[in-house]
């Protein structure tokens, strides 16, 4: 039994408890271990990459129960890659979180991160479909505190909105499951598979209720059209760092739909045919023309990007409903460009927020506003999907994808749309914040009021930010966006790859049920 | 016994949403944990009811069993949204304690332009 796959759970697990219990009044130690934590973590996810790269199963028993009594996690490819995400994005935004200082506006942020990692990293890797119910909820725990991280009354009162909202979809998550346990008496994906592809088709109403209750659950996760309610008042009002690392968390609702509905409710499976492609694919359309109209109506920076990331969802969950391998390759290569866009944007808009405010009205010039405007406009090709960044490539395999589709043409118009409504609210955005203070005509405008650091008046938790750290992340983010489109071809042979495993799922069935060649 | 199962887990579930619509945090955290009771109670009836019988398997004669998963299950949720209910009191708490006001809206200039 290959015992790397259970350490991204394990490690955050054990160091999030010690930062907490051995060095909560060290900052420099909690810094000093969860940077080396994540960086662990990112060789860990080198190795599950390496070993699950050719195609190899591995499943891990947890107490060495067999699969359809025990928990289990499974590594396939489509694990490894969304692990090896994960940790990249949480080493950027750790090392972000300690050069401006984020992380010591309140207490444990280390820790909290810590097991937000867990959480997520324990969604992708499961088996079982109660163990992605408790993961979700470790992932969202953390979350909550994280997402308050500092305090300061709007962003408390956005708090108590996110809590409950996510609180109504856990709910919903156990109904689903409940219904799925009593039709099938299994919550084992496979074993899920196994015993929905057998039931009878006249027998199964409340199995579709339990399939249709699931992808709401994941909808709400992924922040689609009319679930996304609470994602702009949420990101837009969590500090910057903790709302880039959130770019993975909407990415966790799409791994699950993409993960049940094509190993357990696949497209072979007879019960469950072209229900949730019927009805997935016009909330994506609309998820993305809500978000692109978010992103010209903004009047503010945070809630700009925070539509940018429903934008991304979009267009990721239109390739995803296609359930094609073809068009499956293409939504895995997006969602690794996706999410570190988001984040980049996320980054900049907190390095302009610190220096004048989230407001899109015209101030006087901030500090170093030539090297954030340059930054801000790499994001900007990169979110809106102009070339030469990895967001063209996406967007140009999702559309390629899509022309088998029959509704190809409302796909490609709302996509090319959508991009265009972008790269408007982008400018509009851009030239308000880094060109209008050199106006030389125009009177100098007050500063808007920040409300937010109440407590930063505590002596002992003033920000300690790191001089010249947090730009390194960024141009890390930069830079993993210039690899992607460089290397677009030998990603692509993996996330194609993925997809034929994705569709494929005997394999995946026989190696976690240990049935040989049945 | 179904029916009031049944009507009681239905009960629950209609009061928990009524509540959760209301305007301010109290009566919707009341209505998230009527919710989850509500839930909890639907999680055991799933592996079917039985009355006065052991969760355990006897192999050596064929006597009636009740589903032990559920309960394990049960457990579990319990758990975690007993926990989750603790979180949102003590958010909700701060929020009110800091902006004076215990509304779920955020239709003050806060919500649109913070």
């Amino acid at each position: 039994m290959n015992h790397w796959i259970i350490a991204p759970i394990v490690l955050p697990a054990v160091v999030a408890p010690f930062i907490i219990m051995v060095m909560r009044f060290h900052r420099d130690l909690q810094r000093v271990f969860s940077v080396a934590s994540v960086v662990a973590l990112n060789i860990i996810a080198l190795v599950l990459l390496s070993s699950a790269m050719d195609g190899t199963i591995s499943v891990y028993e947890l107490g060495n129960w067999p699969a359809p009594f025990g928990i289990i996690l499974v590594l396939d490819r489509l694990s490894a890659m969304m692990v090896m995400l994960t940790t990249v994005l949480a080493l950027a935004v750790v090392l972000y979180a300690i050069g401006s200082g984020w992380d010591t506006r309140g207490r444990h942020f280390h820790a909290l991160f810590q097991f937000q990692l867990m959480g997520v990293l324990g969604a992708f890797l499961t088996g079982d479909a109660f163990n992605l119910f408790v993961f979700f909820e470790v992932l969202l725990i953390a979350s909550y505190g994280l997402m308050i991280h500092g305090g300061g009354t709007t962003r408390l009162r956005a708090g108590v909105q996110y809590v409950v909202y996510n609180l109504l979809g856990s709910s919903l998550f156990l109904i689903a499951l409940g219904t799925l346990y009593s039709v099938t008496g299994t919550l084992n994906m496979a074993d899920l598979a196994v015993r929905v592809a057998e039931l009878p088709v006249e027998d199964t109403a409340l199995l579709r209720v339990g399939a249709v209750l699931l992808l709401l659950v994941f909808a709400i996760k992924a922040a689609v059209l009319p679930l996304h309610f609470w994602l702009p008042a949420s990101y837009a009002n969590a500090p910057m760092p903790v709302a880039a690392l959130f770019a993975i968390m909407s990415k966790v609702g799409a791994y699950a739909i993409l993960r049940m509905y094509t190993l357990v409710f696949g497209p072979g499976v007879a019960i469950t045919d072209g229900l949730v492609g019927t009805w997935l694919l016009p909330a994506a359309l609309l998820t993305l023309a809500a978000g692109s109209f978010g992103i010209l109506g903004s009047r503010n920076l945070a809630r700009l990007v925070a539509f940018g990331a429903i934008t991304s969802m979009g267009t990721l969950l239109i390739a995803i409903s296609l359930f094609t391998p073809q068009a499956t390759a293409a939504a895995l290569y997006y969602a690794i460009h996706s999410t570190f866009t988001a984040a980049l944007l996320f980054l900049i808009a907190d390095l302009v927020l610190e220096r004048r405010g989230g407001a899109l009205v015209p101030t006087p010039p901030m500090a170093q506003s030539g090297l954030i405007a340059t930054l801000f406009f790499v994001g900007a090709i990169a979110m809106a999907g102009m070339p030469p960044l990895s967001g063209f490539v996406g967007k140009l395999l999702v559309m390629d994808a899509a022309r088998a589709s029959s509704q190809v043409w409302a796909i490609w118009a709302v996509i090319l749309t959508t991009s265009l409504i972008t790269i408007l609210g982008l400018s509009r955005a851009g030239s308000i914040l880094f060109w209008k203070p050199h106006d030389a005509s125009m009177a100098p405008f007050p500063r808007p009021e920040d409300e937010e650091d109440a407590a930063d008046k505590d002596p002992l938790l003033a920000p300690e930010p790191v001089p010249g750290l947090a730009f390194v992340p960024v141009f890390a983010l930069i830079a993993a966006l210039v690899a992607l489109t460089v290397l677009a071809g030998p990603v692509m042979r993996y996330t194609e790859a993925t997809a034929a495993q994705l569709f494929a799922p005997s394999d995946y069935i026989e190696t976690v049920l240990q049935r040989p060649g049945s | 016994m179904e029916i009031l199962l049944a009507s009681a887990v239905g009960i629950l579930t209609a009061c928990g949403i009524y509540l959760i619509l209301r305007q301010r945090t109290f009566p919707v955290i009341i209505g998230l944990s009527l919710l989850s009771y509500a839930v909890n109670l639907f999680l055991f009836a799933t592996g079917r009811l039985a009355l006065n019988q052991p969760p355990i398997l006897n192999k050596y004669a064929d006597v009636p069993y009740t589903d032990p998963l559920p309960q394990a299950l049960v457990l579990t949720a319990i758990v975690i949204s007993f926990g989750m209910t603790a979180v949102v009191v003590m958010i909700a708490l701060s929020s009110y304690l800091s902006a004076r006001d215990d509304g779920i809206n955020m239709t003050d200039k806060g919500g649109e332009d913070a």
